[in-house]
């Protein structure tokens, strides 16, 4: 049972990391002039909607949770309210943290949050090993973004220095890094880790 | 031997003290002379090269100006004559540059940017060595070759008016003088009537050949309100209307001698776009030198940008243009063209002058010389130089002796611009065996320091120094003899000069015998703790040692910082690490506040030992980098639980928002000064407050201010020591009313600016007042020893002394951040430390890292030029150099001076276990001396570094100085853990 679920995982993160990596090269067949470092946002923009997309399909795909009283209509609509709630909270979390962190008011209101944050809320309403995942990547992309932020200070004059970039880069390695470690760390671990539901 | 490992930390300091100094005693060497320096007025002038011997012309030519005025305007950069401002303010000047007989240039200055060694620069043509800039204030007489004293061996007599800086360097020099101190800051127009007052006089006599006038109210203007201040294009119109004066008046006695006379209108150093100056931006080495005589060829309309050239290219050309012999260590080259109307003869002689001596200096500088490409191209000239005199001796066709001069001309330059370059590049001289001991004594020291940490930070607080055996042991005494032959021999046999073989036989020794009695220690230390490890490993029962999130943090971070000094951009910028690591810093806490809250009600049962949760198991000290350590000291987790529990309603809430106050006031603060360097010129809060059109919000802010911080001092004082806070505060207000910077509310414009000597005294005084006390306190619960209480209120006395001090030294728009850190001083103490109990290790370190925060909070940067002079005078009358020294370097360092002063008094009021102190003592000694000692190393190895003048150089002098208040502070420390123990 659990090794199967460890399988899953394995899956579905390698495929959210190929949709990343996919994100950076089909967009250059649409768009003009289309590069990560210049046309930053758009780059954002698009990879976000690739992960959510892949996510969302692996959730319907997968099911991981698919007991009979989740799945009536009223509780999915509150569960569904619910993300949105939260999505909107770490939204404003992580602005303010990033205006302490010396961002002008100004820039942030672009919407550079959005990598860390879309992780929440796609995996949030999983449970079990799917939890545990969820945190291990949140956390890795936050240290992602953490470390990003050291670079910019450097003056080697690199186009990726300037300030949002080399934090959403670092967020993006970070969150494929966790998407590596998270099922690997599970199955050293998965001797230690036990969950009420299973 | 057992010692305290507060005592053994601040031993370790100061030993680590001694060891910087001698290292930045190698790192910054004396400058390099040329070596025939004393011959060099005797020698000869070069005689004019020839083919055959038929030239007869060996003597030095004649000089081309009768008289020379030097008009230098401190921090004239160069906008401010050819930009926007010159064309509005200066116009006679711009009129003279753009239609006028004068060259103008773009003069570029090299590092440090600071007067003196600008006005050496200048006047002898060299290249004064870095620390120049700590010997500015007390200059000694200048003893190198230079313009001025060859002008007097001459005969030629010279006045000077203006900065005292001249009188000292140059003395008895000039016939006639007038020194003005350049030392209050605050002053610009005193300085400068007291130069132009003398003028008319002057100008109307005859019996003068150089007149030198240094007007020092430009630089005053920048250091006080910034280059973009209003009152900057009244001190140029000032200076427009003096150098017409001057101009008319050496044009209308031309007339009548029809020997044309020289102007030069120069700066020293530019003006950084915060007003300051002492780095390198281009706003700070760019000058304006414009060179005004009636010899040179008027030029309509020709508007051209002016050309670089260097600073020291300007001693040369004046040796020239008064016919004296160049000065032998000069490194610049001839302004072409002051001597382009002459004829093509005497025009290749200059030339020649000029660079004979500077392939003379490359020749005793650098060995290798004939490999040069500037002495080849030297030598070439030379060759065509003599066939050019052979054919004009021959009086050949004019036409072909017109080509080849005009050739030899262009070789010549080629080769005076090359020589010039080479020279410029040759990097002073570092004195390697000086550093060498140095960084050996300060890396022995860290590595005691580190060794000792398990002993150090155990309960006892107590170690064993294994000082004495070694001395008498046979690992001493061979050290001690090899390393004093070595001596010998690097003494004997090394051809340049250094500073340690210099110093007497038994100082030497003596530091020898210290260094091999430190590496006895380090390595009976490093027995002793593979002796622990091997007993550790046989019976590992103990259980290991937990590190929470907050120790990797603080660990990560220490280390980040230190390898981040690597990279000189790190360095420029270094504020934004410091604000980086405590953002982190306060998200953690957050994070375990949070934790402690709400997480605990689901969490496991805790262990139960919380409920005596009294002296010994609230100090476990778990803080290390070791492995091998601390094994049997009481748990962490024991201490966890908290006193959240019994915190209620309020409190609780406070506790909970705390970390987004102190959050809130970083990001506020931040925001307040920009420094560094890549983002120093977006505007901040700072910049808008001391404009002069918001002086009312200014005035506002500041009573604010020093009401919140008479608010937040006064509740740990006595009686007395509030009254004198109040009185005292008041006082700080009235001395900034008395300057000029703020406003009473009855007063509508400040007329009569004084220097406020008499409110800053009065404030100096109370300062004193509650220094005194608060020693007094200290003293008596010593003598008593009973009394526990009035020993803390001594020790908050003295803090608020020192936060007084403060208040009155900062600038007007800084009294924000004395009131912000001791916001979060209070903020931290009541609602993060004293509830999650962190260890006195933990607690030290975050003070470290707001030390450092706030260093940068407060304005400065690692660059000399935000190093505010104007605090080391306030309350002085005249110049005295200890008290100015003292309080500079207070003003500077006041954030980590508070910050460690809040330290000790908390640790010692909060009752804890007798070690905490010990062990804020040992943790400041260490973290303090990691990242200087591996700064040490990197500067060591990144000597050859583009920008080691620039960026590492100054931020070595800020480390050094760093490591003497630490020290000073540790000893601080010391002192009041030993009544400590007493009591
Ligand atoms: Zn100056
Ligand atoms: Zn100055």
């Amino acid at each position: 049972m659990k090794d199967t679920d460890i399988k899953r995982l394995l899956y579905t993160h390698l495929l959210c990391i190929f949709s990343i990596i996919l994100s950076i090269f089909i967009p250059s067949f649409f768009l003009e002039n289309f590069s990560i470092l210049e046309t930053h946002l758009t780059w954002l923009c698009i990879c976000s909607v690739f992960v959510t997309a892949v996510n969302l399909v692996l959730y319907l795909v997968v099911k991981p949770n698919a007991s009979s009283k989740r799945s009536s209509l009223s509780y999915k609509v509150a569960r569904f309210l619910k993300c949105c709630i939260y999505f909107l909270m770490s939204c404003f979390f992580f602005h303010v943290i990033f205006v302490l962190y010396g961002a002008i008011i100004f820039e942030t209101l672009q919407l550079r949050e959005i990598p860390p944050v879309i992780y929440i809320f796609v995996f949030y309403r999983v449970t079990s090993i799917w939890e545990n995942s969820l945190q291990i990547t949140t956390i890795s992309s936050f240290i992602g973004t953490w470390l990003g932020a050291f670079p910019i200070p450097l003056d080697w004059e690199r186009p990726w220095q300037v300030w949002p970039i080399s934090c959403t880069l670092g967020a993006t390695f970070g969150y494929v890094a966790g998407l590596v470690i998270s099922p690997l760390w599970i199955y050293w671990n998965r001797k230690q880790l036990t969950y009420k539901n299973n | 031997m057992r010692l305290g490992s507060g005592t053994f930390a601040a031993c370790c300091v100061v030993i680590q003290v001694l060891g910087v100094a001698l290292f930045l005693r190698g790192f910054f060497p004396a400058p390099i002379r040329s070596s025939s320096r004393t011959e060099h007025q005797a020698e000869p002038p070069a005689p004019e090269p020839s083919a055959g011997d038929r030239s007869n012309w060996t003597k030095l030519p004649p000089p081309l100006f009768r008289k020379v005025v030097i008009m230098l305007i401190d921090g004239l950069r160069d906008d401010f004559v050819f930009g926007s401002k010159g064309v509005k303010f200066m116009p006679y000047t711009t009129y003279l540059v753009e239609k006028g007989a004068s060259h103008s240039f773009v003069a570029e200055a090299k590092l440090p940017t600071v007067t003196m060694p600008r006005i050496k620069a200048l006047m002898t043509g060299s290249l004064p060595g870095f620390i120049d800039v700590v010997r500015n204030l007390n200059s000694p007489a200048l003893v190198e070759d230079n313009v001025i004293t060859q002008a007097k061996a001459a005969g030629k007599r010279i006045i000077f008016y203006g900065d005292e800086t001249w009188v000292k360097l140059f003395p008895k020099h000039f016939v006639e003088y007038d020194g003005t101190t350049s030392f209050f800051v605050s002053d610009y127009t005193e300085v400068d009537d007291n130069v132009t007052r003398h003028l008319d006089k002057v100008l109307k006599r005859g019996d003068w050949d150089v007149l030198i006038l240094h007007y020092l109210g430009l630089d005053h203007i920048g250091h006080v309100s910034g280059p973009n201040s209003p009152l900057i294009g009244h001190k140029l119109r000032e200076m427009d209307s003096v150098l017409m004066k001057i101009h008319t008046s050496l044009l209308s006695e031309e007339r009548e001698t029809l020997v044309p006379n020289l102007l030069v209108l120069c700066g020293d150093h530019g003006m950084s776009e915060a007003g300051g100056h002492g780095a390198s931006s281009m706003e700070e080495l760019n000058t304006a030198l414009i060179l005004i005589s009636s010899a040179f060829e008027r030029k309509p309309g020709d508007i051209r940008r002016p050309k670089h050239v260097q600073q020291t290219d300007l001693a040369a050309t004046l040796a020239i243009g008064l016919g004296l012999p160049i000065p032998g260590n000069s490194v610049g080259s001839l302004l072409f063209p002051t001597v382009e109307g002459r004829p093509v003869r005497e025009q290749l002689r200059f030339l020649h002058l000029n660079a004979v001596q500077l392939s003379k200096l490359l020749q005793e500088n650098v060995p290798s010389y004939t490999k040069e490409p500037g002495f080849e191209q030297f030598k070439m000239s030379e060759r065509l130089h003599g066939n050019w005199i052979r054919l004009y001796l021959e009086e050949n066709n004019s036409e072909v002796l017109f080509n080849l001069g005009a050739k030899v001309r262009r070789q010549y330059l080629e080769a005076l611009r090359t020589l010039s370059l080479s020279l410029s590049r040759q990097v002073a001289q570092y004195d390697i065996y000086s550093m060498l001991v140095g960084t050996v004594m300060v890396l022995e020291v860290l590595v005691l320091l580190l060794l000792s940490i398990p002993q150090a930070l155990s309960n006892k607080a107590e170690l064993e120094v294994p000082l004495w055996s070694p001395v008498f042991s046979l690992l001493f005494y061979l050290v001690f003899l090899v390393l004093s032959a070595l001596h010998v021999i690097v003494c004997t046999s090394a051809e340049s000069s250094c500073y340690f073989c210099g110093l007497s036989w038994l100082t030497a020794g003596g530091v020898m015998a210290l260094i091999s009695a430190l590496l006895c220690a380090v390595v009976s230390a490093l027995a002793k703790v593979f002796a622990d490890g091997k007993h550790l490993r046989k019976n590992p029962a103990h259980p290991k040692a937990r590190w929470s999130e907050l120790d990797v943090l603080i660990l990560l971070g220490t280390l980040g910082h230190v390898l981040s000094l690597g990279a000189s951009s790190f360095v420029e910028e270094e504020h934004q690490t410091w604000y980086f690591l405590v953002n982190t810093l306060c998200l953690a806490l957050c994070h375990e506040l949070y934790k402690n809250c709400f997480l605990r009600d689901d969490g496991e049962p805790q262990p139960c030992s919380h409920v005596e949760q009294g002296l010994v198991s609230s100090e476990p000290a778990l803080w290390d980098r070791n492995i091998h350590c601390n094994v049997s000291e009481p748990h962490r987790v024991s201490k966890s639980p908290t006193s959240l529990d019994t915190l209620r309603g309020y409190e609780k809430w406070m506790v909970l928002a705390s970390p987004w106050v102190i959050l809130t006031c970083c990001r506020l603060l931040r925001s307040l000064n920009q420094t560094g360097v890549q983002w120093a010129h977006r505007p901040d809060l700072g910049h808008w407050l001391t404009s002069s059109d918001h002086k009312a919000e200014l005035s506002v802010l500041a009573a604010l201010s020093l009401l919140v911080i008479f608010v937040l001092v006064q509740r740990r004082c006595s009686l007395t020591s509030k009254v004198a806070m109040a009185l005292g505060l008041l006082g700080v207000y009235c001395y900034r009313a008395a300057i000029g910077n703020v406003l009473f509310p009855w007063q509508r414009d400040s007329k009569d600016i004084s220097k406020g000597v008499i409110e800053a005294r009065f404030v100096h005084v109370f300062v004193l007042g509650i220094l005194f006390t608060g020693t007094k306190d200290l003293l008596k619960s010593q003598v008593i020893a009973a009394d526990f209480t009035i020993k803390t209120v001594g020790l908050w006395e003295i803090y608020s002394g020192l936060v007084l001090l403060a208040a009155l030294l900062f600038r007007p728009h800084n009294l924000p951040v004395l009131v912000l850190s001791l916001l979060i001083q209070t903020l931290m103490t009541k609602f993060i430390w004293k509830p999650l109990r962190h260890d006195a290790a933990e607690i030290t370190i975050m003070h470290y890292w707001f030390c450092q925060a706030f260093f940068y909070f407060q304005g400065n940067s690692n660059n000399i030029a935000t190093v505010d002079v104007s605090a080391g005078f306030v309350g002085l009358d005249t110049y005295m150099e200890v008290p100015a020294a003292f309080l500079t370097a207070f003003a500077t360092f006041a954030g980590p001076v508070l910050w460690a002063s809040h330290l000790v008094s908390f640790l010692s009021s909060e009752t804890r276990s007798g070690s905490a102190l010990s062990h804020a003592c040992f943790c400041y000694a260490l973290t303090c001396s990691f990242p200087v000692s591996a700064y040490i190393i990197l500067v060591t190895s990144l000597r050859h570094h583009l920008f080691i003048w620039s960026v590492f150089s100054p931020k070595l002098l800020y480390e050094g100085m760093h490591v003497l208040i630490t020290a000073a502070i540790c000893v601080f420390f010391t002192a009041m853990d030993q009544t400590n123990t007493k009591s």
